[in-house]
């Protein structure tokens, strides 16, 4: 039983840093420019493919697919802010509201256009295999994927908290009309934001990669959640996104085990309901 | 220095804030802009620092028109603005927010330099360095925004209401403080509605009414007329 737990536990975790790289991007374009890019599950998915694709292409395995996931998808974030985004951002909420949705849906079908609604998998990765530590197993490409979303969220912590381009990003969160007064141009602001947190869902895309199937529909369960966990750990924060990605993997495992998998992702959105209901600002949102 | 030539500016959608307003601010001097609530004294400000356009009308920076530099490259004309409610990063500790205040300087050491005079000049900024900005009191707040506008090492320093919300105890010392920087030879434009203290470090002053100037002359000149005598001061 306890053996059973804590194996729940570990995936748990294994699966909630990652989702925590995945809300970081997310929660950081909120932040900056107070738009939900409803595209963000199908960046992911993108990244799965690039990632897929380099390796039954070229042989690249996903783990040296990650710089190129990372600056393939921030270049597409930083394209889709100049030429979509920006052009709405003065406009109407709803056009602010629709433009990635409208992303969204291009990509899904494109997507199924081009490389089929098939589910594929990355077969032999150069990572596989488990280790036994005590009671728990532990999969290797899993716990590799987690370990690199933990560096990877910290690194972009750091940068936000002790670069000039980190605070200014900040900066320009908090108040914008300050930023510009401080001789910040908030307009690349923007465009970097949009890039880095699409960057980021790249590269939880090549580690997902490494484990999980690789279809065009894959990024819809995964953006949802996302939503949840941005909304959990309040809207436009860093920290609440990542202490809120762990916070929902667990449940989410402990969900399936104590009630039954199918429940899984019920039991993560009745959570997001519970909390808009009773703290609508999130654990460490202001 | 700054001046405006028949300025026109109004809100995106709304009805003209100020209308056909001109004045000058010549080097060295603490000019003050005074008036009630709503005479469109904020409005000119943030027209200067570029968070708005004017709709007609000029506003020149030693002859170049400020009207086409993006708001973002205002502060690197030698412009600074300490805006109205202080508007820090509260979330960022006090540092970070001086740090701030000297993006637009490319060279390190300048930005050194700015740190240490800001710092000397609020020994309680030095005290708080690592506190977020949200956690100091309104007066420690104001000395922050004064300071992260000083950062920038400004020709010309714009404040908006410095004694809004304040401890009416530190009121006059806010006013100290903008009287010493100008005399280390700032320029200052200030945005009042607290009328007595604004003219009496003022070299000159505008007195505006709905968008309006009505009246202009030398701050202690002004003290004693009549208009703003029975206008601001209730005499």
């Amino acid at each position: 039983m306890y053996e059973q737990l804590a194996q729940q536990i570990v995936n748990g975790l294994l699966i909630g840093f990652l989702y925590s790289l995945i809300a970081i991007g997310l929660t950081m374009i909120w932040g900056v420019m107070n738009i939900i890019n409803f595209a963000h599950g199908d960046f992911l998915m993108l990244g799965m493919f690039i990632s897929f694709w380099l390796y039954t292409l070229y042989g690249l395995d996903p783990l040296f697919s990650i710089p190129i996931c990372a600056g393939a998808l921030f270049l597409l974030g930083l394209l889709i802010y100049r030429f979509l985004v920006s052009k709405v951002m003065t406009g109407p909420g709803l056009a602010q509201l629709v433009v990635t949705f409208g992303v969204s849906i291009f990509i899904a079908n494109a997507a199924v256009y081009f490389w089929t609604p098939d589910f594929r998998m990355i077969q032999n990765p150069l990572l596989s295999g488990t280790w036994t530590l005590g009671a728990v197993d532990l999969s290797i490409p899993k716990a590799i994927a987690s370990a690199g979303s933990v560096v990877v969220s910290f690194l972009v912590f750091l940068f936000l908290r002790k670069t000039k381009t980190g605070k200014a990003i900040l900066a320009t969160e908090m108040n914008r009309d300050s930023a510009l007064l401080m001789g910040i141009n908030t307009e690349r602001v923007n465009a970097l934001s949009f890039g880095i947190g699409s960057a980021l869902v790249g590269i939880a895309g090549a580690f997902l990669s490494m484990y999980y199937y690789i279809y065009p529909q894959v990024g819809g369960t995964f953006g949802l959640i996302s939503f949840c966990i941005v909304a959990l750990g309040g809207f436009g924060s860093i920290e609440g996104a990542f202490v809120a990605g762990i916070l929902i993997g667990i449940v989410q495992t402990l969900g399936g085990y104590f009630f039954d998998p199918a429940y899984k992702y019920a039991i993560v959105f009745a959570m997001y309901l519970v909390t808009v209901w009773i703290r609508p600002q999130g654990l460490l949102g202001w | 220095m700054l001046e405006l030539k028949n300025a026109s500016i109004g809100y995106k959608g709304g009805v003209l804030a100020v209308q056909d307003v001109s004045f000058t601010v010549k080097e060295g001097e603490v000019v003050s802009l005074v008036g009630s609530n709503g005479a469109g004294k904020s409005t000119l400000l943030r027209a200067i620092s570029g968070l708005l356009r004017p709709r007609a009308g000029e506003i020149l920076f030693n002859g170049e028109p400020l009207h086409a530099v993006p708001p973002y490259d205002i502060v690197r004309k030698g412009i600074a603005m300490v805006p109205e409610g202080r508007q820090l990063f509260g979330r960022l500790p006090v540092i970070d927010n001086l740090r701030l205040g000297a993006y637009a300087l490319s060279s390190k050491a300048d930005a050194e330099r700015s740190l240490a005079e800001v710092l000397g000049l609020f020994p309680r900024l030095a005290e708080r360095k690592g506190q977020r900005a949200e956690t100091l009191s309104g007066g420690e707040q104001q000395q922050l925004a004064i300071g992260r506008g000083l950062m920038s090492r400004p020709k010309l320093l714009m404040l908006d209401e410095p004694s809004l919300g304040i401890m009416p105890k530190l009121v006059s010392e806010i006013f100290r403080t903008i009287r010493e920087i100008s005399k280390k030879g700032l320029t200052v434009l200030l945005v009042e509605q607290n009328v007595f203290e604004a003219l009496d470090i003022s070299d000159r002053a505008y007195v505006l009414q709905t968008g309006k100037i009505v009246l202009d002359g030398q701050g202690k000149e002004l003290l004693q007329s009549d208009m703003v005598r029975k206008a601001f001061l209730g005499m």
